[in-house]
């Protein structure tokens, strides 16, 4: 076994720490050392979205980096979109159009999602399919969540 | 939550948003992977044969096991000393054990397990264990693999035939003497499989003191499995406990054949004497989890000249890979009663094999095996209609089981319990404004480009009675005095009412996505008078505490139908409690009373009456207070099974679900000749499912079930190379649809509620994945009709439709 380095990081507005395999995954450390198992994995190879997060303010996959890669970087998971209790616009918007079924998408395609919203506010129906066409749903149909994206453009705070 | 409105203040029919979404939202799902139900975990990686067809001549483990870290490797020798082989569905004699013993026979099959410390090391042992093989040749072909001079996969079968069955219901024979026209075609239907986003997940921990064996698994049975299971381990069925976490990450079908690898981890938690989790990675799914059949179909069909269909026969191929696995040969069979679809015709013969080929195994995949019947069947409608010159809609008019005939007979033993295909096909007619969409065809043909329309119509069989899997055994074997009958389709639900009158729920189902909790809130609601946040809904399996039987589970679209039954009488039965304790209370017959409006009141005149909240409270304080003879507590358990639920009789007749339901789609696409690109311009379902709880889920269900569909329809198959190697096993090769391919769907609902249902519900969870692969088939052939192209194989990628168009306008 490789001697085990040092990852500090700040998930969520909360700085964070833990020691791991140079090896071993963001998304593991993230499920397995930081507890954090709102964020999934489909595929592990970089194709379904499940994992995906905020890396810097950008959507990215945890699956396909490693842990280390994350050092020093500002991260935001699925846990991070409530806050004081209250579910992110987007996430409201999910449960009114029924943009979820078995969930296990879900984390992926709300942080795929925000994403969106943030660099294009108004998207339009095409754009907002080919936004979340980085991320695989194999429940809905996609359907309720173009409509939950759709909506959540035109709440205020949709792309917080 | 939307607020009822009016008077009856009736939750069910509401789109009631879901009570499961705010946890899932929030990433506190609770799946397989997510929180250790044990402590001191260790971790499995399998090791899987790199070759198709193998003989396995031994095993070097010294490298693996002198890892640190490394609790142990369990091999295929291991697994054939401790364990059993399954049960398969049919009397070929197929060992089939959760792993490879003697030959490996198919690419990712399991060979032997490392544990470890971790998964990282687990995967680090994996790679240094040595297995030596002898290679064999490799078939995988149905066709071919019938061929006398092609390797066989299981020599104490003999060949690699698993399975034959010739059923003939009516005079087929006669039907096809008196045709005036008969079509013969051969379809193709591809392998494919859903791949939910979450992989299979297992946690095994033996007790060898104790006994017992307890597994948690993203598992949709119990089902027949966990007896299969049980008797492979050698466990008695109450010591093989099945628990399943709260939240699942789809499943399709896909989710119940995770059985053999319970019983696998369980060998290795036993033989290494420490809890074992075991979480799938996506290229073990793709390689060796389940799929759909590949079939190779030749159909005939005899009419006469006013379109009239008096008889089929069906020939099936259906490729179920290197063994056959339970529930197949339900590939052919869970469609039985449902063979002839929504059309009167009484002459049928099928014709059905099942073939063991160098592929990963097969199982139940959303639609089982209706998909494949109803492309065939709906190509073959088309045929007809082209043939004699009739609108594809009228040749189907002509041949619907008219409104009025429900429950209907069906020649092969099914009883459709309601509906009114006419008028739901109607429906589809005037939603898509056919008449226009063809004037619309007329324009676009005149110009040159190819537009085409679609129809499709199934009958949508939701809870499938068990006893179907027998038609796979000849009736002289089924006639035998030891031969056990098999039949039954049940659930169960308990509700209980707490001292402040608010609900408790416990199911024992295994729901994926499917809402149950929200459901069952809403039903609960309606029968006790109260709001769907009055009752907190309890699903999360568990074979140890939940009231079950052998065909319980989450599977063959149960839940709307069977589930929701189950809750409904288990209510009713406490209702029934309340109004004798308030009969009690009041010094009133209680004929004189009844429940209504959350409180059990006189049924005439004024009088007191009492609320749920107030007979919670006394009965659940003063026992006192109760009449004599009544139980104390306030909980009722109700276990719903079909009376219509029989096994198979001595002409191959059953009834293969319970409840059936109705689909016709209309469908316009486009495609482009020089890139084979197919637009679809309209979709339009209608669906009859009976009384619809909730719509908002009903509809998603739609939507779900018509992308899985599209997929096998235009995107997904799982590709094999001549030497067995398969050629999709990343999401890289294996293309599920994206938000991009899916199209805007026109839905309806057309509602003829079950006479067999207290709530008159019929599942719906496979909707129109059993259509679409036929309703985009025919749009296609519909819009290349002009080259005289017609589709008769899946998928229909580009490539091969761009071959397809440059063919045909070349000749
Ligand atoms: S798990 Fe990262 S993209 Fe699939
Ligand atoms: S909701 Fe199940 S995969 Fe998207």
């Amino acid at each position: 076994m490789a001697d085990l380095v040092t990852v500090r990081l700040k998930v969520n507005g909360v700085e964070r720490e833990g020691r791991c395999e140079p090896r071993k995954l963001l998304v593991d450390f993230l499920r397995e050392d930081l507890g954090l198992t709102g964020t999934h994995v489909g595929c592990e190879h970089g194709i379904c979205g499940a994992c995906t997060i905020l890396l810097d303010g950008q959507a990215a996959r945890s699956c396909i980096m490693l842990a280390v890669q994350a050092d020093g970087a500002e991260l935001m998971t699925v846990e991070g979109l409530a806050q004081d209790g209250k579910l992110h616009p987007l996430q409201e918007a999910f449960r009114e159009h029924h943009g979820l079924q078995c969930g296990f998408c879900t984390p992926g395609m709300l942080m795929t999602s925000l994403d969106l919203l943030r660099t294009n506010p108004t998207p339009t129906d095409e754009e907002i399919r080919e936004g979340i066409s980085a991320v695989l749903c194999r429940c809905t149909g996609y359907q309720g969540i173009v409509n939950a994206v759709r909506a959540a453009a035109r709440t205020p705070g949709g792309s917080r | 939550m939307t607020t009822p409105t009016g008077t009856g203040q009736k939750w069910i029919g509401r789109s009631v948003k879901r009570v499961e979404d705010r946890r899932l939202l929030t990433g506190r799902g609770t799946y397989i992977d997510d929180h250790p139900p044990v402590g001191n975990l260790f971790h499995a990686a399998i090791v899987r044969s790199p070759h198709a067809h193998a003989r396995i001549l031994g095993y070097d483990l010294g490298a693996a096991l002198a890892l640190d870290g490394v609790a142990g490797v369990i091999t295929g020798a291991d697994v054939a000393r401790h364990s059993k082989p399954f049960s398969v569905g049919v009397t070929a004699p197929v060992h089939y054990y959760c792993a490879a013993t003697d030959k490996a026979r198919f690419v990712g099959e399991p060979v032997a397990v490392v544990v470890a410390r971790s998964r990282y090391l687990a995967e680090d042992a994996a790679e240094l264990v040595q297995v030596r093989y002898e290679p064999l040749p490799v078939v995988v072909d149905p066709e071919r693999a019938l061929e006398p001079d092609a390797p066989v996969l299981h020599e104490a079968v003999g060949s690699n035939l698993a399975n034959n069955r010739r059923l003939v219901y009516g005079d087929p024979d006669r039907a096809f003497r008196e045709a005036d026209v008969v079509l013969k075609e051969r379809f193709r239907f591809p392998k494919y499989g859903s791949t939910p986003i979450e992989t299979y997940g297992v946690i095994a921990r033996w007790d060898t003191l104790e006994g017992v064996c307890t597994v948690w698994s993203n598992f949709m049975g119990p089902f027949i499995m966990h007896p299969l299971t049980a008797r492979v381990l050698g466990l008695p069925e109450n010591r093989l406990r099945f628990i399943v976490p709260p939240d699942i990450g789809g499943s399709f079908g896909i989710k119940s054949l995770i059985y053999p690898y319970i019983a696998l981890l369980a060998l290795a938690s036993k033989l290494t004497g420490v809890a074992v989790k075991w979480i799938e990675d996506r290229r073990e799914h793709l390689l060796a989890s389940s799929t759909g059949t590949d079939r190779v179909a030749y159909r005939e069909l005899a009419a006469k000249k006013d379109g009239t269909i008096l008889g089929m026969r069906f020939k099936w191929f259906d490729n179920v890979g290197g063994y056959i696995r339970s529930p197949e040969p339900g590939c052919s069979f869970r469609p039985t009663g449902n063979f002839v679809g929504p059309y009167r015709f009484q002459h049928l013969e099928v014709d059905a094999s099942t073939v063991m080929t160098n592929k990963s195994l097969t199982g139940p995949n959303r639609g089982y095996a209706c998909g494949h019947l109803y492309f065939e069947t709906e190509g073959m409608l088309d045929r007809l209609a082209e043939k004699l010159g009739l609108d594809p809609v009228e040749v189907r008019r002509r041949n619907l089981i008219p409104t009025g005939a429900f429950p209907y007979r069906t020649p092969t033993g099914g009883l459709y319990d309601s509906g009114d295909y006419p008028a739901t096909l109607d429906r589809a007619v005037q939603l898509a404004k056919y008449a226009e969409l063809r004037r619309e065809q007329a324009t676009a043909r005149a110009a040159g480009r190819y537009f085409g329309i679609g129809i499709a119509l199934a009958v949508d069989p939701s809870v499938s009675n068990m006893g179907y899997v027998a038609t796979a055994l000849d009736p002289q074997f089924r006639a035998k005095p030891e031969y056990l009958p098999k039949s039954g389709a049940v659930d169960s639900a308990t509700v209980k009412v707490d001292p402040l009158g608010r609900v408790i729920a416990i199911l024992g189902t295994t729901p994926q996505g499917q809402g149950h909790q929200t459901i069952v809130a809403q039903i609960v609601a309606d029968e006790l008078g109260l709001v769907p946040e009055d009752v907190t809904v309890v699903d999360e399996m568990d074979t140890f505490t939940r009231v079950w039987s052998i065909s319980s589970g989450t599977y063959s679209s149960r839940f709307g139908s069977v589930g929701t039954s189950a809750v409904a009488l288990a209510a009713r039965k406490l209702k029934a409690k309340l109004v004798a304790y308030a009969a009690h209370l009041m010094d009133r017959p209680p004929e004189s009373l009844e429940f209504r409006d959350g409180s059990v009141r006189p049924r005439q005149g004024k009088g007191p009456s009492y609320s749920v909240k107030d007979l919670a409270g006394r009965a659940h304080w003063n026992t006192e207070s109760l009449p004599e003879g009544m139980e104390p507590g306030l909980q009722a358990t109700a276990v719903f099974g079909f009376t219509v639920a029989r096994s198979v009789d001595a002409e191959d007749r059953v009834n293969s679900s319970n409840t059936y339901g109705f689909i016709a789609e209309i469908m316009a696409v486009e495609v482009d000749p020089e890139t084979a690109a197919i637009k679809i311009l309209r979709y339009v379902t209608v669906h009859d499912a009976g009384t619809i709880i909730n719509p908002m889920i009903a509809e998603g269900q739609i939507y779900g079930g018509a992308l899985h569909g599209l997929g096998g329809a235009l995107y997904e198959e799982l590709a094999y190379d001549e030497d067995g190697q398969c050629l999709t096993a990343t999401f890289m090769d294996y293309l599920v649809p994206t938000a991009c391919e899916a199209p805007t769907i026109e839905i309806a609902h057309v509602v003829s509620p079950s006479p067999l249902t207290p709530l008159g519900s019929k599942g719906l969870g496979e909707s129109s994945s059993m259509t679409v692969p036929a309703v985009v088939a025919n749009a296609v052939s519909d819009a290349l009709g002009p080259l005289g192209i017609r589709i008769n194989e899946l998928p229909m990628t580009p490539s091969k439709l761009h071959a397809m168009i440059q063919k045909a306008r070349k000749t």
